[in-house]
């Protein structure tokens, strides 16, 4: 083969001159050797042939450097060789229409250096593939577990992820919580986080190693999952199946799932005003926000949030945790009357508010950003009400704008009430092009047409979505959930509409030590909430004495309990207020969507009372 | 004794222990076993297994899936007396395999791979469930994810 041929007429004359040079040095050994008088030292030697003193050890040692020196010029030659090969032949490729059969061994012989790349894929060697049989457009939550889906059901699948970030397939919930709760100084870095129960995990789904080069996709023999990072899919054909990257690279596809997420949106105002303004703005949604706003939390003085949705709240929580430690000072702002306010009732909303006080926030409801400037090294955000802010930096948590650009050109529908790729109950839009995630606005057989922007709806439609790519034409069924943590005392699941403007009906009890997120996930033995029901869940505890009912002048505690949101009085929606573990039966009831006359017996499904 | 308040559109209901102590009379809708829209568990109603069970992780989708499938499909139709007992040799491949990958399959010492797959089939032996939610399948430590709702899991 050409390539052995090439590699051996390099490596020849170095052999030759490395052998030369051990038979001198050895000569030159030997010689030294039988000149001197032999101190036979009975030294016990391990390796290498026995009889011999220092001397030997000597010859050995030169021999054996020469080798490695005339070995790791060997390598070097041969890397620098494959190089210059892989540009001759994309120069080739790139002239004729027809795909290369680029032999794997080049990437074979060099395993070393695709794993010591840094966990942040660069992007790949020149030659790529031109046709995937599924085609990932998107490398988040969805297109992930698409990709895992698709693997599973059909043996030996090549499945290729296109995806504008530099970065592999990750999580991201912990970028707004459990990154901020670590104690690792180089958690920027590492991006691992400590979950409850001790063990420690990395935000990216897999490995490099999980993956296939993408250049290897189409020939490794069970076939995998490569990612094409840093590329943007800039044009759809739905016609002659295939799209247009944002390097020129076309790559025609037999399925295609679009997961394409979305973008955060900004404030016109902030939009409007300048630079200045901007330079100091985090539209917080990926890993380098991520480690931007963890640096300017060190380095500043002060940071502002806009939002008092799950975001807001949960990156104002977290920085006020560490606003002693670095005294930040941290403030909230947002038009609602408290946190959370379009997705718990009021009452719920207002002590919620509270408790993100507690964690150091300085909360400012009913807030309507008027202006925002840049005035003496500060931003100042003018309020309509007349009150003004002084910050050093903004965070705008404002919602999420889905990423529909491709629509265009694929000429699929936009939803014009959710926003989103229009899709039917099975997740597609063309007969072979399906939606995912966070930019799928999907038929929900029982609650109805909408659009889900939570982390585990990712994780259930993408695999809903493989699932129909491979053939099961099932429509979306299994009800995805949602969970925040709002400090250590606060935590939510969440299953179906949650929508504070529907009537709600809530059930509590007074909760003790034991309700809380921490308390829950030790028990379970679980990090993340949305996977303890799939964990063996730990035998109940039984609690102590039920504490006494609070008189009613009293300012009510709510503790722990379950809300139902009701809608022409069938539950559309539970929350599972401080109450974990127990979403197998949230689900059922929205599953069966009956109407039922007394919500307390079904509160008492729940067994709230107990852990 | 519980009492109950409205707000605005908001009912509020507090209850102590003694008052849920009753069993619910509230009536849920019978599952149907062979519902073929809902997720199933490790063992499909037809008796095949679900490679796509969020409780196998990514066994079956990572380098080593085709492997582990071989493995694990073999142990799943024995019908030896040790069960599995004739499906050496697939183990062993899977577990070339996961050797090439210590990435994503930690070699520990209380071990993974051949135990593993025991472990799944005791957790198929009481599974006549469909229901994802009712499996306690003890989850392989092998990948990273391990449990299929992706969420940063216990390995």
């Amino acid at each position: 083969m050409f390539k052995c041929k090439a590699a051996w007429n390099k490596l020849a004359p170095l052999a030759r001159a490395s052998s030369t040079l051990c038979r001198q040095a050895g000569k030159r050994a030997v010689l030294r050797h039988e000149r001197t008088p032999q101190f036979v030292q009975p030294a016990h030697m391990s390796s290498g042939p026995s009889g011999g003193g220092g001397e030997n050890t000597l010859y050995f040692v030169l021999v054996g450097a020469t080798c490695l020196a005339g070995g790791a010029y060997a390598y070097s030659t041969l890397v620098g060789d494959r190089e210059r090969y892989q540009q001759r032949i994309t120069e080739i490729e790139s002239r004729s229409s027809k795909p290369a059969a680029e032999p794997s061994t080049p990437a074979k012989t060099q395993p070393e250096t695709a794993a010591s790349e840094p966990a942040s894929a660069a992007a790949s060697p020149a030659v790529e593939p031109t046709h995937a049989p599924y085609l990932l457009i998107g490398g988040g939550t969805a297109s992930f577990a698409a990709a895992r889906s698709i693997r599973a059901r059909d043996p030996g699948a090549r499945v290729l992820i296109v995806t504008e970030e530099d970065d592999l397939p990750y999580m991201r919930p912990p970028l707004s919580k459990e990154l901020w709760f670590s104690d690792d100084p180089t958690v920027t870095e590492t991006l691992r986080f400590k979950q409850w129960n001790g063990k420690e995990r990395s935000i990216y789904f897999q490995p490099p190693s999980f993956y296939v080069s993408p250049t290897e996709l189409e020939s490794v023999e069970n076939g995998g999952v490569a990612v094409l990072t840093g590329r943007k899919v800039m044009h759809m054909d739905v016609r002659g199946n295939k799209v247009k990257l944002s390097d020129g690279t076309e790559i025609s596809y037999d399925k295609c799932l679009i997961a394409t997420g979305g973008i955060p949106r900004n404030l016109q105002v902030i939009e409007r005003a300048g630079d200045e303004v901007m330079k100091r703005t985090t539209l917080f949604r990926k890993i380098e926000d991520f480690k931007a706003l963890e640096k300017v939390s060190r380095e500043l003085k002060s940071i502002t949030i806009i939002g008092g949705g799950f975001l807001g709240s949960e990156l104002a929580c977290a920085l006020g945790r560490r606003s002693a430690d670095l005294g930040l000072e941290v403030v909230q702002m947002f038009p609602e009357k408290g946190n959370m306010g379009k997705v718990l009732p009021e009452y719920l909303s207002n002590w919620t508010t509270d408790k993100v006080k507690k964690e150091g926030v300085k909360v400012l409801t009913e807030a309507v950003v008027k202006n925002v400037t840049y005035k003496e090294g500060k931003v100042e955000i003018k309020l309509k009400d007349g009150r003004v802010v002084k910050t050093d930096h903004v965070v705008a948590a404002v919602g999420l704008e889905p990423s529909v650009e491709l629509a265009k050109s694929a000429g699929l529908e936009i939803d014009s009430d959710f926003g989103g790729f229009r899709v039917n109950a099975e997740l597609q839009a063309r007969s072979n092009i399906w939606v995912a995630g966070d930019a799928a606005c999907f038929y929900d057989i029982k609650l109805g047409r909408r659009r889900v922007e939570h982390h585990d709806h990712a994780v259930v439609s993408g695999r809903l979505a493989g699932e129909n790519m491979t053939g099961a034409r099932k429509p979306y069924w299994h009800q995805s959930m949602f969970w925040s943590d709002l400090g250590p005392d606060v935590g939510y699941e969440a299953i179906g509409i949650v929508d504070s403007s529907l009537p709600t009906v809530g059930v509590f009890a007074k909760a003790t030590a034991k309700d809380t997120p921490k308390a829950a996930t030790e028990q379970s033995g679980t990090g993340i909430r949305s996977e303890s029901e799939t964990e063996a869940v730990a035998g109940s505890v039984a609690v102590g004495k039920a504490a006494p009912t609070p008189p009613p002048q009293q300012k009510e505690d709510y503790g722990k309990g379950v809300i139902f949101y009701l809608r022409d009085k069938v539950v559309v929606g539970i929350v599972l207020w401080n109450v974990f573990n127990r979403m197998p039966i949230a689900r059922k009831i929205i599953k069966d969507g009956e109407e039922h006359a007394d919500l307390n017996e079904v509160a008492k499904l729940f067994n709230i009372h107990e852990e | 004794m519980s009492y109950c308040k409205q707000e605005g559109k908001d009912q509020i209901i507090f209850v102590t222990k003694e008052d849920h102590e009753a069993p619910s009379n509230a009536e849920l809708v019978e599952d149907d076993p062979n519902d073929p829209y809902e997720d199933h568990g490790l063992i499909l109603p037809n008796g095949d297994i679900n490679w796509n069970c969020p409780c196998l992780g990514g066994m079956a989708s990572g380098p080593c899936g085709q492997q582990f499938k071989d493995a694990f499909s073999c142990f799943h139709n024995s019908k030896e007396e040790v069960k599995g007992s004739e499906c050496i040799d697939f183990f062993r491949g899977m577990q070339e395999c996961m050797q090439k990958y210590p990435e994503l399959y930690p070699q520990e010492d209380d071990n993974e791979s051949a135990p593993s797959g025991e472990a799944e089939a005791e957790a198929v032996l009481p599974a006549d469930s469909t229901s994802s939610d009712s499996v306690s399948a003890s989850v392989p430590t092998s990948e990273e994810v391990a449990s299929g709702t992706e969420s940063p899991a216990t390995s």
